[in-house]
């Protein structure tokens, strides 16, 4: 009895969880693609109605703005985010004297709600309160900083908050990247008489690839599931210029009674998700078989 | 002992067939009136159903402009466990009888004789199938357009009564260095603007064409064309700043001589009575351009709950809620004129005579009409698709054409 007890406990400890995440996570992405397919409004409906919500969906302007609004701010948050962070981290990786009052600057944004980062970053782009008037008030007259309430110009507005917020974290991982490479290796090239720059881009940053690789995957989700800083920095604006999906999301189903549709679009975003994580997931599993 | 046990029971049997009998009136409601002069006005409504020795449970659920309480409501139902009385209104009232969640409090309006002291247009919302099912709380008149009258009266300008007659205004007053248009660029604002300015060129009829019946030819014409073209206008008449604002910062614009005009339903009195302000000393008020009147009406719909205590309680509800009294007192508070057309006004403002002379008037001749930017003429699935165009145009350089287009069309993908 004992015997079996031993044998089996990992399986009677991991069972609750197991179970718990089967239901909530599977089991209401189910509900969720089963609803997507219905006609539901206010409440959920479970006849099948077929692809109605994604037909409305790719015909809605409203969510093709949105969907590009993630390409766009999922790209340049991303890509900006990682190239700041590698940046700063190789700065503080020249064994400085204050490294640690600087590291921790560089990584106070990641303590703030994004809510917090939107509020505040809402009012500095603001023409009428921030930059745009700080700089008019020192006499340049002309100057224009005014892309928070520029429909083109709103969604780049929310990357540079967000890349505000993100990039100290993506320091931090590459410091940890940078310290991790073999001292002996760079002492080696030193002795050869290497050019610094040449041992960041031919030693040290090629060896760091599984940092990239978090790193990407952590900021791709963040990008995916933006949504409190959208709200708070813009309210989706100026018109439905800053839409992402969540937001379009949240709209659907909680302002509009249109749970079908959300559902829908949920779908999607899982979607893009699942494109981003599913060859991330294979790349690891297969690593470990190897 | 034995006699003692028996006694016993006795009076408890007693006790539990006098207490059925006599059920204590119970409700529970929920609502989103948590601001200051919100929170007052509907504390008015408990203190007259306990006073009436009713028990009542307040759920009050912040945030969103309902949207939170929606969510809340959405779980309440689907458990089987939903509140007496929800704050809902227009067609989100009828949305939610066809989920078969809804009560029928016929009984009460006809003893009470709703159907003589409400406007026929408003009892139509009160009404599921031809049973009542809501109780209207106010009349809030949307097409407003509020004015700061010292602005008005140095630049030799007169309320006016056509759009033409607005733009003129504007631009005398732009090149006199004042913004003409108090606005915030929220959609909301955008869709409340629209549908001032819609009523104005549209007219009642068309306006119920459009964005009642949704009618495609209406929603297409050249008249909506001329919508939007006076959209763009009053886009040049907003100053640079605008977007996001809240309401209450363009009503305080207006309030200190920065902004000229606000286009705004009659909540925004509230601001101004609120910095103690005078109605046509301080500011004035008056219809947008053009004839009929735009109302967005809270009211308290209704859910069948089991149980005498709970029918009782909601029962008794709905007879105070459309009561003279707190139909009096809630309106003075909230700056919203009374649904019913029998109370006494006396204690009113002028803007609030003027509104409920209009709402009188416009009942009579059929332009009566609900306010869409409201959800007052459509679900919100409609609404919004409207909303999204408008606030898109608004806020872009897009044509006035191929918004008419895009409007037709995000109507037709809406359905």
């Amino acid at each position: 009895m004992v015997d079996w007890f031993q044998r089996h406990i990992p399986k009677i400890v991991l069972a609750p969880s197991f179970a718990a995440v089967l239901l909530f996570v599977y089991g209401f992405i189910g509900w969720t693609a089963w609803v997507s397919f219905t006609r539901s409004r206010l409440l959920p409906k479970y006849d099948i109605a077929g692809f109605i919500q994604y037909k409305r969906l790719f015909a809605s302007p409203r969510w093709e703005t949105a969907l590009n609004n993630l390409f766009i701010f999922g790209f340049l948050f991303i890509v900006i985010a990682m190239i700041l962070g590698l940046l700063i981290a190789i700065l503080l990786d020249q064994k400085i004297r204050t490294e640690g009052v600087l590291r921790t600057i560089y990584l106070y944004p990641m303590a703030l709600s994004m809510i917090v980062t939107g509020t505040a970053w809402k009012w500095i782009m603001n023409p009428g309160l921030g930059i745009e008037a700080l700089v008019r008030g020192w006499g340049f007259e002309s100057f224009s900083f005014d892309w928070v309430i520029d429909p083109k110009m709103a969604i780049y507005a929310v990357v540079i908050a967000g890349v505000w917020q993100a990039s100290g974290f993506v320091m931090a991982l590459f410091l940890a990247g940078l310290r991790s490479v073999d001292g002996e290796i760079i002492k080696a090239a030193q002795v050869d008489g290497i050019p610094t720059w040449r041992i960041y881009s031919a030693i040290i940053i090629p060896s760091m690839a599984p940092i990239f690789l978090s790193a990407f995957i952590v900021l791709a989700h963040l990008a995916i599931k933006s949504f409190d800083l959208v709200i708070a920095l813009t309210g989706g604006g100026p018109g439905y210029a800053t839409d992402l999906p969540a937001t379009y999301m949240y709209t659907m189903a909680f302002s509009r009674g249109d749970i079908g549709q959300a559902a829908s679009s949920a779908m999607i975003m899982m979607a893009v998700v699942f494109t981003i994580v599913v060859p991330y997931l294979y790349s690891e599993l297969r690593a470990k078989h190897d | 002992m034995i006699r003692f046990t028996a006694l016993a029971t006795l009076s408890a049997v007693a006790l539990t067939a006098a207490s059925s009998a006599w059920a204590e009136p119970k409700a529970e409601v929920l609502h989103w009136w948590t601001s200051g002069g919100e929170a007052k006005s509907v504390a008015v409504l408990q203190q007259e159903f306990s006073a009436n020795g009713g028990t009542w449970t307040d759920m009050p659920v912040a945030g969103g402009g309902g949207d939170a309480a929606m969510t809340a409501l959405r779980a309440r139902v689907l458990s089987g466990n939903a509140p007496a009385a929800v704050q809902l209104k227009g067609p989100a009232i009828q949305e939610w009888y066809e989920e078969g969640v809804l009560a029928d409090i016929s009984a009460v309006a006809e003893a009470e004789g709703w159907a003589d002291v409400l406007p026929a247009s408003i009892a139509g919302h009160m009404k599921c199938d031809g049973t009542w099912c809501a109780a209207p709380v106010n009349v809030h008149r949307v097409d407003w357009i509020w004015a700061n009258a010292d602005v008005l009266k140095a630049n030799g300008i007169d309320m006016p009564t056509t759009w033409d007659e607005f733009n003129a205004a504007a631009e005398k007053l732009k090149a006199a260095g004042i913004i003409p248009l108090a606005h915030g660029g929220q959609a909301w604002q955008d869709a409340t603007v629209f549908e001032a300015a819609a009523l104005g060129i549209l007219g009642a009829e068309g306006f119920h064409k459009a964005f009642v019946e949704l009618d495609a030819d209406t929603l297409t014409s050249d008249a909506m064309v001329k919508v939007f073209d006076q959209m763009r206008t009053l886009r040049g008449y907003v100053d640079d700043n605008f977007s996001g604002r809240d309401w209450n910062l363009a009503t305080a614009m207006v309030m200190n001589g920065e902004a000229a005009f606000q286009i705004m339903g009659d909540w925004a009195k509230g601001e101004f009575l609120a910095a103690g302000k005078v109605p046509g000393q301080d500011f004035l008020c008056a219809s947008t351009p053009g004839d009929g009147f735009l109302y967005n009406v809270d009211s308290f719909a209704m859910f069948d709950v089991g149980g005498a205590d709970k029918e009782a309680g909601q029962q008794l509800l709905a007879k105070l809620i459309v009561g003279k009294n707190f139909q009096k007192v809630f309106n003075l508070n909230k700056g919203s004129i009374p649904a019913r057309t029998d109370v006494a006004l006396d204690e009113f403002d002028s803007c609030a005579h003027l509104s409920a002379q209009d709402m009188a008037d416009s009942s009579a001749n059929g332009s009566l009409l609900p306010s869409y930017a409201h959800g007052m003429a459509l679900r919100g699935a409609q609404s919004g698709a409207i909303t999204d165009v408008v606030t898109a145009h608004f806020n872009s350089d897009m044509s006035s054409e191929d918004a008419v287009k895009m409007l037709a069309q995000a109507v037709a993908n809406s359905m």
